[in-house]
């Protein structure tokens, strides 16, 4: 009866794991409920999760998305009920816009004000007319990582991800926004444009660079850079000095035709089950020592003047690349939602890209 | 059994009529609907543009490369395994069952650590002096991710036929004249194909419809219909086009289910 | 000659099949944090391991649904195939068409067609989801393999025992069920390994917060995977191979007539 036997034990095996494992595996949250936050990948200190959830006896479900086009139908279905989550400015408005967002209660949450500079919030208006609905979170542009030692002549421009020099050595951004606004800005136009003759020239740009891109990634563009897997990636400015703590010959350019300011902000949703307990957890993220601990970890520039002014490495604080001082870049933009339609239009012409 | 066993089937009627009957209704219903709800044809016909067409005519090519070649590498193995005579059926069974406890996303993932450009392999053919290969992020890739996570699904089937084969069938053929080739043609191979119907169901239908291998071994760059599915729902939230085009990919789905219920009545090429 | 050939082939095949699991294993001894360089050797991935906290409760998630998923389907689906035999040919054909079906469709449509269903239920999106979810595609392989035990079965045995007084259930689990073990415990092995390396449809039924390995390393793999990860899946496969071999070793005595095949 060997074959009854040898599944007989690997039945037992089976079922000892979980027992064995989930003990150490579930932890328990506090009296005060749950708050569910859909944040970025690696967007945040794991350890201020954890001090939130000591401080206050709420538990934190964390849940991470890659792009924002892959978080919005997970919260517009409404399979998943999350409390607060982190969209850059165009999904905001386009979130409002759907009427998705909670207004905020900026008297429960009293170090948005406080600490984060009012510069920023000047900003959001562009997405967040009134400052109802989002609080900043982090800050940056869009721009070119290259390998030093992989490259003839130092990078300075979009164009240079279209030389057939660094073929197979090109990382493009797979997502649809970012992919467009190297194209049209490398072609000089808006990166928020409707027209169809310049989206026609956009794309063909793209199927045109296609063969010389070795991957399109999104996440993956920093380890692949930092391990020398390629020369030139396309990458978001705050992973410039987390990348070149780990490989000096990284450097990090804002090219010449102009690029993205983004922000990304904290909203909260306006069927959050939990919507006291997502008031606390975004003013325990704008305290200016957790902004601190999150800038430290994640390393994209924080909006919170109040955690800058605690940066002890004077060379971080001053530092161009961290802090950068816009006025010194020419055309730079920031994504506005284009319309259900606009919506479409660049994904059926990104499929187009894809497929090609 | 006794007829009074009829009521012990409600159980399973009921969950699958609810988890598997409701649920293909419902795509159905997204299918062959718009966004106000009233019924149309075009998430269908959207196949035809050539975007969705060019993604399913590589999908339907890479599968099918990918199948031939597991059949290849599954027969001669599948009959060596048969002949082996090692009374360890559920052996070999486990032996190719036991990837599966590495998870698949990591064993994919590994070859991309073996193939890519200062990867593994070719850290190894520079030792040797011999040319790099250079197919990370190519069809050529996606061919082999497939062929490596569905070969187990292909040499199953055909070993469980092949060591059924009565050894008095082969030893009469010989008998009466036949040679190997002849005895092989005439014999083994008709007799192996409930075990070759059900190995190609099981290679083929998830070759064509993956979109993790496409994603992980071809970077992004390789669009195959299962992308393209996956993407309208995750990204694109056009459920509807997803579901019209996920219709068109049960139309292949169901002509291998109506192929291997003809060739194969009595369910003997099963993998267990 | 033609025995080296068979061996050599025989060998191409397994390193095939095991060089990427080796890699994986060697990976999770790896110093550097990258796939792509060597930086000596090291057990700290391992330690480091066990403090992972999302990497534990995916371990926990991923075992707990494959267990009771397994069980769940393990039972429904040995009913069935009693019921099965109890039904008129015409639906029972039926019945083992339906079954076939979340086994020869794509996994993908099956994962979509229950997002829409649960989404059309207004379920809250969680374990429950992905449980109700592994439960329908582990029946089938349940079925499929208790089915061939039960056509072998002599129902004239279970017959006899109702005559001599015992009742259904008594002559069910005293006379028919020992034969079906070893077809349903296979089913079980079946369906939890099925349940523990799915994807594909756990991608689309799970909820936030909630993950499997397989989603927590679809997660990974887009921002860099964590060699904890490797460590994991090495630990796993090592625990069901050494398993594998203990058992193999056993006594040759153990091996019953019924398993030799010719």
């Amino acid at each position: 009866m060997k074959k009854r036997n040898k599944i007989a034990a690997l039945t037992i095996l089976a079922l000892s794991l979980p027992i064995a494992l989930t003990g150490c595996g579930s932890s328990q949250g506090g009296d005060n409920g749950q708050v569910i936050v859909y944040n970025w990948g690696e967007y945040i200190d794991p350890d201020t999760i954890e001090m939130f959830e000591e401080e206050t006896g709420i538990k934190v479900v964390y849940d991470e998305f890659e792009t924002n086009e892959i978080m919005y139908p997970k919260v517009e279905s409404g399979a998943a009920s999350y409390d607060v989550v982190c969209p850059s400015d165009y999904m905001i408005s386009k979130m409002i816009a759907n009427d998705m967002l909670a207004p905020l209660n900026f008297d429960n949450i009293p170090n948005a004000r406080k600490n984060i500079g009012a510069q920023y919030f000047e900003q959001s208006q562009s997405f967040d007319p009134d400052n109802l609905y989002s609080i900043p979170y982090c800050w940056g542009t869009v721009g070119i990582l290259y390998n030093k030692t992989m490259v003839e002549e130092p990078i300075t421009s979009w164009a240079q991800l279209w030389d057939e020099k660094y073929a197979d050595n090109i990382l493009m951004q797979d997502s649809v926004r970012d992919a467009f606004m190297v194209a049209e800005k490398m072609n000089g136009f808006s990166m928020n444009t409707l027209d169809s003759a310049e989206l026609e020239t956009a794309k063909n740009s793209l199927i045109e660079q296609k063969p010389l891109v070795q991957a399109y990634v999104i996440d993956q563009v920093r380890d692949k850079m930092i391990g020398g897997e390629a020369a030139i990636g396309v990458i978001y400015s705050g992973e410039a000095i987390y990348t070149q703590r780990e490989n000096p010959d990284l450097e990090y350019v804002v090219p010449e035709e102009g690029t993205n300011v983004w922000i990304d902000s904290w909203v909260i949703l306006k069927d959050a089950p939990n919507k006291e307990n997502a008031e606390k957890f975004i003013d325990f993220m704008c305290r200016d020592d957790i902004a601190l601990m999150n800038f430290e970890y994640i390393t994209y520039s924080t909006p919170n003047d109040a955690a800058r002014a605690l940066i002890e490495d004077e060379s971080i604080k001053n530092s161009n690349i961290a802090f950068p001082d816009l006025s010194q870049y020419q055309n730079l933009e920031t994504y506005v939602y284009l319309g259900e339609d606009g919506d479409s239009l660049y994904n059926a012409l990104w499929k187009e890209v894809k497929s090609n | 059994m006794t007829s009074k066993n009829k009521w012990l089937s409600t159980p399973y009627v009921l969950w699958s009529v609810m988890f598997i009957i409701i649920p293909l209704c419902m795509i159905f219903y997204y299918g062959l609907t718009d966004k106000t709800g009233s019924f149309t044809l075009e998430n269908i016909t959207a196949i035809a543009t050539a975007e969705h067409a060019k993604a399913l005519w590589l999908s339907l090519l890479l599968s099918l490369v990918s199948t031939v070649i597991c059949f290849l590498l599954a027969y001669p193995l599948a009959m060596i395994l048969s002949n082996m005579k090692v009374n360890q059926h559920s052996f070999i069974i486990l032996i190719f069952i036991l990837p599966m406890w590495m998870n698949f996303l990591l064993r994919t993932l590994a070859w991309q650590t073996l193939l890519e450009k200062s990867g593994v392999i070719n850290s190894v053919l520079n030792f040797l002096h011999l040319p790099n290969i250079n197919i990370i992020n190519t069809p050529y890739a996606i061919i082999l991710g497939m062929v490596y996570n569905f070969l187990p699904f292909m040499v199953l089937p055909l070993y469980n036929v092949l060591s059924k084969i009565d050894e008095n069938v082969l030893n009469a053929s010989r008998d009466l004249g036949a040679n190997s080739i002849h005895t092989f043609f005439r014999i083994i191979l008709p007799l192996s194909i409930p075990g070759i119907i059900s190995g190609i169901t099981m290679v083929f239908v998830p070759a064509l419809t993956t979109f993790v291998i496409s994603t992980l071994l071809g970077g992004s760059k390789i669009l195959l219909i299962g992308n393209v599915i996956e993407q309208e729902f995750t990204q694109a939230s056009n459920w509807h086009l997803g579901s019209g085009l996920s219709i068109v990919l049960m139309i292949f789905i169901i002509l291998n289910m109506i192929a291997s219920a003809v060739f194969d009545k009595e369910g003997e090429g099963s993998m267990l | 000659m033609k025995n080296t050939a068979k061996k050599i082939y025989i060998a191409f095949i397994f390193l095939f099949l095991y060089a990427p699991i080796a890699t994986l294993m060697v990976l999770s001894f790896n110093a550097s944090k990258t796939r792509a360089k060597w930086g000596g050797f090291t057990f700290h991935w391992y330690s480091r391991l066990f403090q992972n906290r999302e990497i534990l409760e995916a371990l926990g998630n991923t075992l707990l649904i494959a267990v009771i998923s397994a069980f769940v389907a393990t039972v429904i689906g040995t009913i069935a195939c009693v019921a099965m035999t109890g039904m008129q040919k015409r639906s029972r054909a039926i019945l083992m068409g339906i079954t076939n079906i979340p086994m020869l469709n794509a996994e993908i449509v099956t994962g979509i067609s229950l997002m829409l269903l649960f989404i059309s239920m207004g379920l809250r999106f969680g374990l429950g989801t992905i449980l109700l979810s592994h439960i329908t595609f582990n029946i089938p392989y349940v079925i499929l393999s208790v089915m061939p035990r039960m056509k072998q079965l002599n129902p004239s045995t279970y017959e006899a025992a109702l005559d001599l007084g015992a009742s259904h259930v008594t002559a069910f689990f005293k006379v028919v069920f020992p034969d079906l073990l070893p077809g349903i415990l296979s089913g079980f092995l079946m369906a939890f390994t099925m349940s523990l390396d799915d994807f594909i449809i756990t991608h689309f039924t799970k909820g936030a917060g909630v993950d499997t390995l397989s989603t927590k390393i679809y997660t990974e793999v887009k921002k860099g995977i964590k060699p904890e990860m490797y460590a994991l899946s090495t630990l796993i496969f090592v625990t069901v191979l050494l398993l594998l071999l203990l058992i193999n070793m056993a006594p040759a005595k153990n091996r019953a007539p019924k398993n030799i095949q010719k």
